[in-house]
C-alpha cells in the first residue's frame, strides 16, 4: 500500500449534497419527455427528422381521432342522451323535430328509456313474469358459489366446488325448467336393481371371491354399476313434481340463455378436452388417430356450420320418438366445438411438462390414470390457466352465434327488441347494441383480468 | 388350475394386451355408433320421403343473389344457374372476404401491435384501448353494429355521400367505385407485369448473394420499383393503353325511380360486404396486435443490445435482428388468426352477405332440403381451406425456423 500525504491533497470528509435530477428528467416534464417528446423531437439527422415528423403527424392524427371519438361517445352515451320518458310517449321521446318529436334536428344520441323498458326482456327473454324469482335464485346461487371459489381466504372451498359441480346443476335445472319431467318408474327401478347387482359383483370380485378374471375387472364393473344408479336417480329427481310451473326452454331467453350456454359449454368442455388431449398423446394408435381427427375436424369448421348441423342434422341422427329441443341441440354443438379447442390448450400444457415427471411417476409404480390424476394433470392445467380462461372468453363471445339458429340469447333478444315498432327511432338499434356490448365487455374483461391476475400469481410462485 | 389362472391373470394384466383390447373396444364402439347413426338417419329420411344423393347440384336455382364478385364471375342468372354455381359463388365470396380481410387485418394489426410498444404514450394508450375493447366484444355484435347502426344510417338510395374526391359515392345501397374495363391486349400487360415481378425476385436473390459475399448489395429500394414500373409501363404504352375505367353515374334528375346510382356504370360494393369486411378486419386486427406485441417482447433485450454494440443502427436492428426472431414466435398464432378470420366470415349469414354458409347452407338448403349433403359439402370446403392454409404456413414456418447446428 502506498503512503498518501494527506496534507497536500484535499480529501472530502462530508458527503456531497445530492443534487436533484435534471429538470427535464423528473416530474411531469420528465415524464412527458420520456413518453411523448422523445419520439417526435429528434432532428439530429435527415432520417431522424423524417421519422420524427412522421411520428408527430401520426400522433396528432391519433390524438385527434381518439379525442373526437371519445367526446362523441361521451356525448352520445351521457351528455345528450335521453334518460327518461316521464310522459310515457315511448318512441316520440327520441324523435327530432323533423321526425315529429321535440328534440333538435341535429340531435343524435342514445335513447335509454327504450333500453330500460327492455331490460327484463334482455335479462330473461319471454320467461313467464311470475316465475322470474326462479331464475334470480339460480343466478344468485351460482354467483355466490363462484365468488366463494375465487376468493382464496374462504374456508370449505373444496366442498363448495364439489357442490357447485354436482348439486348446483341439478337444482338449477329443476328451478329453471320446473322439474316434473316424464319418467318410467318401472324401468328406472329395474336399472337401479341392475346397478346394485353390478356393484355387488364388483365388491365380491375385489375380495377375490369370483375368480381371477372378475377381480381384474372389479373396478370397471363397480363403476358401470354406480353410473347406472346415479343416472337413474337423477332421472327420478327430475321427475319429482316440486310444485313449480313447468317452463319450456322455448320460453328462455336473453342473458339467461347466454349464461346457460356459456356455463354448460365451459363446464363440459374442460373434462372432455382433457380426455381428448390425453387421447391425442396416448401411445395407442387408434385412440391417437381418432382424437386427432375429432379435434382437427371441429377446429377446421366454423361454429356457425356446427350449429346449423346441430339444428338440422341431430333430429335426423336420433331414433324416432327421441326429440331434443333447440337449446339442447345448440348445447351439443357448442360442447363438441369448445371441447376441441380446450383439448389443444390442455395438450400445450401436457407438452410443457418435463419428461422426468412422467418417468418419475412411472418409477413410483403409479398406473397411467394415477400418474395423470396426481402428477401430470395438476401441473399441466395450472400451467395453461391463462389459455383456458382465454378459451372461456372465446366461448362466451361465441354464444352470440346461437341467435342465428333462432335462440334468443342476449344479442338475439336485443335484436328482436329493435323490432318493437312502439319504440322505433333512428337511434334505437345503436342504443341497444351499445348496451349489450357493454354487458359482454364487463364479463369478458373481468375474465381476462382474472386470468392476468392468476398468471402473475403463478409466475411468482413458480419463480421460488 | 392355479397355474392356469395365474397365466390368465398375467395375460390380461399385460399392458400390450390391454392396449390392444382397449383399441378393439374403441373401434367396435365407433363402428357400432356409426352404424346406429346411419341406420337412424336412413330410417328418418325414408319416413320423410327423402333420399340421399347429389342430383340437386344440376338443378337450377330460383332465388336472387345480390351483386358480388361471385355472381359476376359465374354470370349468375335466376332460373338458369345451377346449385353448383351457387356453391362456387359462395366459395368465391368467402375467399374474397378472407383475402381482403387478411391483408387489411395484418396491416392494422401490425401497426397497432407496434404502437402498443411505442414510447409515445398517446399511441400506446390508443392502441391499448382499441385492443381491449375489440377483443372483449363479440364479433357478431360488432357486425350488427357496423351493418345496422353505422351503415344503416347512410343516405338513402336517392342521395349520396361523395368519397375519394367525387370518384366514388356511398349510400345505403353500397359503395360505388370506378370499375376497370379490360380491353384486348391487357393480358399481355399483365404478363409483362408478372415477368417484371419474377425478374425482381431474381435480382433480389443475386443482391442477397452479393451482399453475403462482399457486404455490398444493390440498392433494391430503387431497382425493383424502377424495374416493375418501366417494364409494365412500356408494355402498357405499346399495347395502346388497353385499360379503361367506367365511373359511377349518379342521377338526381329525371324519373324518381331512376334517380340514384345507375346499375350499368362503375362497380358496387354492397353494404353487407363492407360491414363484414369492417367487422372482421377490425376484430382480427385486435388479436393480431396482441400476437405481434407478444412476439416482439419475447425477443430478449440482449439481442437488441448486442446489435447496438456491433454498431447497427436502431432501424437496421429492428429489421435484421428483432423482426426475424419475432416472426418465428408470431407466425404460428398468426396462422390460426388467419384461419379464424376465414371461418368467421361465415357470420355474414346473419346479415345475408352471400358467402358459402349464407347462400348454400342457408338459402339453398331451405329450397332443396338436402341437409346432409349440403352441410357435408360446406364443412368439407372449410376443412380443405384450413388444411391448405396450415400446410402453407407450416412450410413457411419451417423456412424461417432457427437452423440449429
Amino acid at each position: 500500500m502506498t503512503q498518501h500525504s494527506h496534507d497536500s491533497v484535499f480529501v472530502r470528509t462530508v458527503d456531497a449534497e445530492t443534487l436533484p435530477p435534471p429538470q427535464n428528467q423528473s416530474g411531469i416534464r420528465g415524464w412527458l419527455w420520456r413518453n411523448l417528446f422523445y419520439s417526435v423531437m429528434d432532428y439530429s439527422s435527415v432520417g431522424a427528422s423524417v421519422r420524427s415528423l412522421a411520428m408527430l403527424f401520426f400522433t396528432v392524427l391519433v390524438s385527434y381521432v381518439g379525442i373526437t371519438q371519445l367526446w362523441y361517445l361521451l356525448d352520445f352515451v351521457f351528455l345528450s342522451a335521453v334518460w327518461s320518458d316521464p310522459t310515457g310517449i315511448k318512441r316520440e321521446a327520441c324523435w327530432t323535430v323533423s321526425q315529429g318529436g321535440t328534440l333538435p334536428d341535429d340531435w343524435h344520441a342514445a335513447c335509454w328509456p327504450f333500453v330500460f323498458a327492455k331490460l327484463k326482456f334482455l335479462a330473461y327473454g319471454p320467461y313467464p313474469m311470475d316465475e322470474l324469482w326462479r331464475v334470480n335464485v339460480t343466478g344468485l346461487l351460482g354467483l355466490a358459489g363462484i365468488f366463494w371459489l375465487l376468493i382464496e381466504a374462504l374456508p370449505f372451498r373444496r366442498l363448495v366446488g364439489v357442490l357447485m359441480l354436482t348439486a348446483y346443476p341439478v337444482i338449477a335445472l329443476i328451478l329453471l325448467t320446473g322439474g316434473a319431467s316424464d319418467a318410467n318408474y318401472v324401468n328406472s327401478g329395474a336399472y337401479i336393481l341392475v346397478g346394485l347387482a353390478l356393484i355387488t359383483v364388483g365388491r365380491l370380485g375385489q375380495r377375490g371371491l369370483l375368480g381371477v378374471l372378475a377381480s381384474d375387472f372389479a373396478s370397471i364393473i363397480g363403476f358401470v354399476g354406480w353410473s347406472l344408479i346415479v343416472y337413474q336417480v337423477l332421472m327420478l329427481i327430475f321427475s319429482v313434481d316440486v310444485g313449480l310451473e313447468p317452463v319450456g326452454t322455448g320460453d328462455w331467453g336473453g342473458l339467461l340463455i347466454t349464461l346457460v350456454v356459456a356455463v354448460t359449454g365451459i363446464v363440459v368442455s374442460l373434462p372432455l378436452g382433457v380426455v381428448l388431449a390425453l387421447g391425442r398423446r396416448s401411445n395407442m394408435p387408434v385412440a391417437r388417430l381418432l382424437c386427432t381427427i375429432f379435434i382437427e375436424f371441429w377446429r377446421g369448421v366454423p361454429l356457425i356450420s356446427v350449429l346449423f348441423m346441430a339444428s338440422v342434422m341431430i333430429p335426423l341422427f336420433l331414433p324416432e320418438g327421441v326429440n331434443f329441443d333447440k337449446l339442447m341441440r345448440a348445447l351439443i354443438g357448442v360442447m363438441l366445438f369448445s371441447a376441441a379447442y380446450m383439448a389443444e390448450v390442455v395438450r400445450g400444457g401436457l407438452q410443457a411438462i418435463d419428461k422426468g415427471q412422467y418417468e418419475a411417476a412411472e418409477a413410483m409404480g403409479l398406473t397411467y390414470w394415477q400418474s395423470m390424476r396426481q402428477i401430470i394433470l395438476p401441473q399441466a392445467l395450472t400451467h395453461v390457466i391463462p389459455g383456458i380462461v382465454n378459451t372461456f372468453i372465446g366461448l362466451f363471445k361465441d354464444t352470440t352465434l346461437v341467435s342465428i339458429i333462432g335462440l334468443f340469447d342476449l344479442l338475439g333478444a336485443g335484436k328482436s327488441a329493435i323490432a318493437d315498432a312502439s319504440w322505433s327511432s333512428p337511434v334505437q338499434a345503436i342504443s341497444i347494441y351499445l348496451f349489450v356490448a357493454f354487458i359482454f365487455f364487463v364479463f369478458c374483461f373481468g375474465m381476462s383480468r382474472y386470468s392476468i391476475f392468476m398468471e402473475n400469481k403463478l409466475s411468482k410462485s413458480r419463480s421460488h | 388350475m392355479s397355474i392356469n389362472s395365474n397365466n390368465l391373470s398375467a395375460f390380461i394384466n399385460d399392458s400390450r394386451v390391454r392396449n390392444i383390447g382397449f383399441q378393439v373396444l374403441i373401434i367396435s364402439a365407433l363402428v357400432f355408433s356409426v352404424w346406429w347413426l346411419m341406420d337412424n338417419t336412413l330410417t328418418n329420411l325414408e319416413n320423410r320421403g327423402k333420399s340421399l344423393g347429389f342430383g340437386f347440384l344440376v338443378q337450377t336455382a330460383g332465388f336472387e343473389i345480390s351483386d358480388t364478385l361471385g355472381t359476376w364471375l359465374f354470370d349468375y342468372e335466376v332460373g338458369v344457374s345451377s346449385y353448383t354455381d351457387i356453391f362456387f359463388i359462395g366459395i368465391t365470396n368467402t375467399l374474397l372476404i378472407a383475402v381482403l380481410g387478411i391483408i387489411l387485418a395484418s396491416i392494422i394489426g401490425f401497426t397497432v401491435g407496434i404502437m402498443r410498444l411505442s414510447n409515445n404514450f398517446i399511441l400506446k394508450y390508443f392502441a391499448t384501448v382499441y385492443v381491449e375493447v375489440i377483443r372483449n366484444v363479440p364479433l357478431l355484435l360488432q357486425l350488427f353494429f357496423w351493418y345496422f347502426a353505422v351503415l344503416g344510417v347512410l343516405p338513402d338510395a336517392r342521395s349520396q355521400l361523395q368519397v375519394f374526391g367525387g370518384l366514388g359515392g356511398l349510400n345505403i345501397t353500397g359503395l360505388y367505385l370506378p370499375a376497370p374495363v379490360f380491353q384486348t391486349g391487357f393480358g399481355l400487360v399483365f404478363l409483362a407485369f408478372s415477368v417484371s415481378v419474377i425478374a425482381s425476385i431474381i435480382v433480389a436473390h443475386i443482391s442477397k448473394k452479393k451482399q453475403d459475399e462482399t457486404g455490398q448489395g444493390f440498392k433494391l429500394v430503387l431497382i425493383i420499383p424502377a424495374l416493375i414500373i418501366s417494364v409494365t409501363g412500356i408494355a402498357y404504352v405499346i399495347m395502346g393503353g388497353p385499360l379503361d375505367w367506367t365511373f359511377p353515374e349518379f342521377k338526381n334528375t329525371g324519373p324518381i325511380f331512376k334517380r340514384g346510382f345507375q346499375s350499368d356504370a362503375g362497380m358496387v360494393l354492397v353494404p353487407e360486404m363492407l360491414a363484414v369486411l369492417l367487422a372482421l378486419t377490425l376484430y382480427t386486427a385486435g388479436f393480431i396486435a396482441e400476437i405481434v406485441r407478444a412476439g416482439i417482447v419475447a425477443v430478449s433485450r440482449g439481442q437488441t443490445e448486442a446489435s447496438y454494440s456491433v454498431g447497427l443502427r436502431p432501424g437496421v436492428t429492428l429489421r435484421l435482428i428483432v423482426i426475424p426472431q419475432a416472426m418465428r414466435i408470431i407466425i404460428p398464432p398468426l396462422t390460426s388468426q388467419y384461419l379464424n378470420l376465414t371461418k368467421n366470415s361465415s357470420l355474414a349469414v346473419a346479415i345475408a352477405y352471400p358467402e358459402l354458409v349464407s347462400i348454400f347452407a342457408g338459402t339453398a338448403l331451405n329450397q332443396v332440403g338436402k341437409e346432409i349433403e349440403m352441410i357435408f359439402m360446406v364443412m368439407s370446403t372449410y376443412l380443405v381451406i384450413s388444411l391448405i392454409t396450415s400446410f402453407f404456413m407450416n412450410w413457411f414456418n419451417a423456412r424461417v425456423k432457427i437452423v440449429e447446428r
